[in-house]
């Protein structure tokens, strides 16, 4: 078919996101994430960028209401002016490799609005969590010019489960970590919450309009005393109780996200961050590669020869790994 | 690529009334069937539809419309993503609409329109054909 499914090189393609081109953003993105023919040149193009806006997860379980929250912060940032990228990321379903993608019915507010820029992603292949072509996408949006002819979107926010214990954890992936929770998710919070209260930056209790907020928030800050750390220059994590629907609390959760942004910036810890966050696309790479690369080396004559007793599964791994037959 | 990626299927709702349950129907049976599918709730103007299939990079647009406007509606979604460079995405329809109408939004570019009994599965099944056939033209 003609046009945009044949190749554009990725040369093109980073001119024309460097210009604020969002067709070109939408199409950098499929091929990142496809890893179709060329993406590596693509990534490679699009890496030097790396750095150049704050990202921000949302994480928390299903219907905490991170989408909702995502649509309030949107309006706030956009009331100012702001430009904002959002990667929503859902899950693959293991048996039929499909998803749905669900998290744009609640923005859709901001569909006309070229300031905002929103994809859904599925975790394709991962379980939870996000995939290493993550680190990728974000690097597009980080070249992306906006209006103020400036390089990257002032914000980018992404939205994934995120447990604290996933293989690519959201905290490995952005700057600040805003753990959504509600009333009423008793149980499943308590699982949850192990990992969360180790990777939360910010915590926001969602849908204040209902009773029981006040019992989150209360249970969260006592969880959270258990840990509190003596230093006075250490950051110490909000909670906050915000509702999606009638806009509570959103200012003052903002106020804490830009807060820690600033914090980072302060203390230095945003170097430890970036570095971290750069750990993490590199060994997240290696260990694909590996796994690709190695698993095509295994061959019939391995099996034969484990078949036959001639080897075993330890000996022909190590061999394997070291490129021997 | 050791797998082929999902297609994307962005299902949408134009128009102006707010029962999405056939909508609903369409996005489950297609998740099921193994594709990636972005929904964008009801009341969708045309113009929302295409920046949406736009960001989303989707393969395929589906409409589903219960009776109404789509002999107007249908052909300004085309149309808008032409403009937006988007000229190869598949664009399919469901609704009640009738036979002559059928012709007519096929001749605008409407790839196939689906009537009310159609089985899910053979939407599924004419979408993996359809976009399997535009992958290798491309
Ligand atoms: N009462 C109340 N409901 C909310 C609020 N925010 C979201 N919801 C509802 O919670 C459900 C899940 O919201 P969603 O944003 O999709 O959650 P997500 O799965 O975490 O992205 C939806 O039915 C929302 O309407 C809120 O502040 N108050
Ligand atoms: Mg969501």
């Amino acid at each position: 078919m003609a046009g945009r499914r044949s190749l554009i090189s990725a040369e093109e393609l980073v001119s024309r996101v460097c210009q604020g081109d969002q067709g070109a953003v939408s199409r950098a993105l499929t091929r990142v994430t496809d890893e179709s023919d060329g993406y590596e040149e693509i990534a490679r193009s699009f890496f030097p960028f790396h750095g150049n806006s704050p990202t921000i997860g949302l994480c928390g379980s299903p219907g905490s209401g991170k989408s909702s929250l995502v649509n309030t912060l949107v309006s706030l940032l956009r009331k100012r002016g702001e430009s904002v990228a959002i990667l929503a990321v859902d899950p693959t379903s293991a048996y039929t490799g499909g998803a749905f993608l669900g998290d744009r019915i609640r923005v859709q507010q901001h569909a006309l609005d070229e300031g905002v820029f929103f994809r859904s992603l599925a975790t394709r292949g991962m379980v939870g969590g996000l995939n290493e072509t993550i680190f990728s996408a974000i690097h597009v949006l980080e070249a992306y010019e906006t209006e103020k002819k400036k390089k990257g979107f002032d914000w980018i926010l992404i939205e994934t489960v995120g447990t604290g214990q996933d293989e690519v954890d959201i905290a490995d992936v952005v700057d600040t970590v805003v753990c959504v929770t509600a009333p009423y998710q008793g149980d499943e919070f308590q699982a949850m919450k192990a990992g969360t209260m180790e990777i939360a930056d910010v915590f926001a209790v969602n849908k204040a309009d209902l009773e029981e907020v006040d019992k989150a928030v209360a249970s969260i800050k006592d969880a959270l005393s258990l840990g509190l750390s003596h230093d006075e220059e250490a950051w110490s994590i909000p909670v906050h109780a915000v509702s999606a629907r009638t806009g509570q609390g959103i200012d003052v959760l903002l106020e804490s996200i830009e807060a820690h942004g600033k914090y980072l910036l302060d203390s230095g810890e945003i170097a430890v961050r970036r570095k971290r966050q750069l750990r993490k696309e590199l060994s997240s790479l290696v260990s694909r590669l590996i796994r690709r690369n190695a698993l095509e080396r295994v061959t019939d004559c391995h099996i034969k020869a484990l078949v036959e007793k001639k080897s075993d599964p330890l000996t022909l791994s190590r061999k394997i790994l070291k490129g021997v037959s | 690529m050791d797998n082929k990626n999902a297609y994307r299927i962005l299902i949408a709702k134009p128009g102006l009334d707010g029962h999405d349950r056939g909508a609903k129907v369409i996005v489950r049976a297609l998740r099921d069937a193994g594709f990636e599918v972005i929904y964008t709730g009801i009341r969708q103007t045309a113009e929302m539809i295409a920046r949406t299939a736009l960001q989303e990079d989707v393969d395929a647009v589906g409409l589903s419309l219960l009776s109404g406007a789509h002999m107007t509606l249908f052909p300004r979604v085309v149309n808008l993503l032409k403009e937006n460079g988007l000229g190869d995405v598949l664009v399919f329809g469901g609704g009640i609409i009738p036979e002559e109408d059928m012709i007519e939004l096929k001749k605008q570019g409407v790839a196939e329109v689906f009537g009310p009994g159609t089985s899910t599965t053979d939407i599924a099944s004419y979408l993996t054909t359809a976009l399997d056939g535009a992958s290798k033209q491309a």
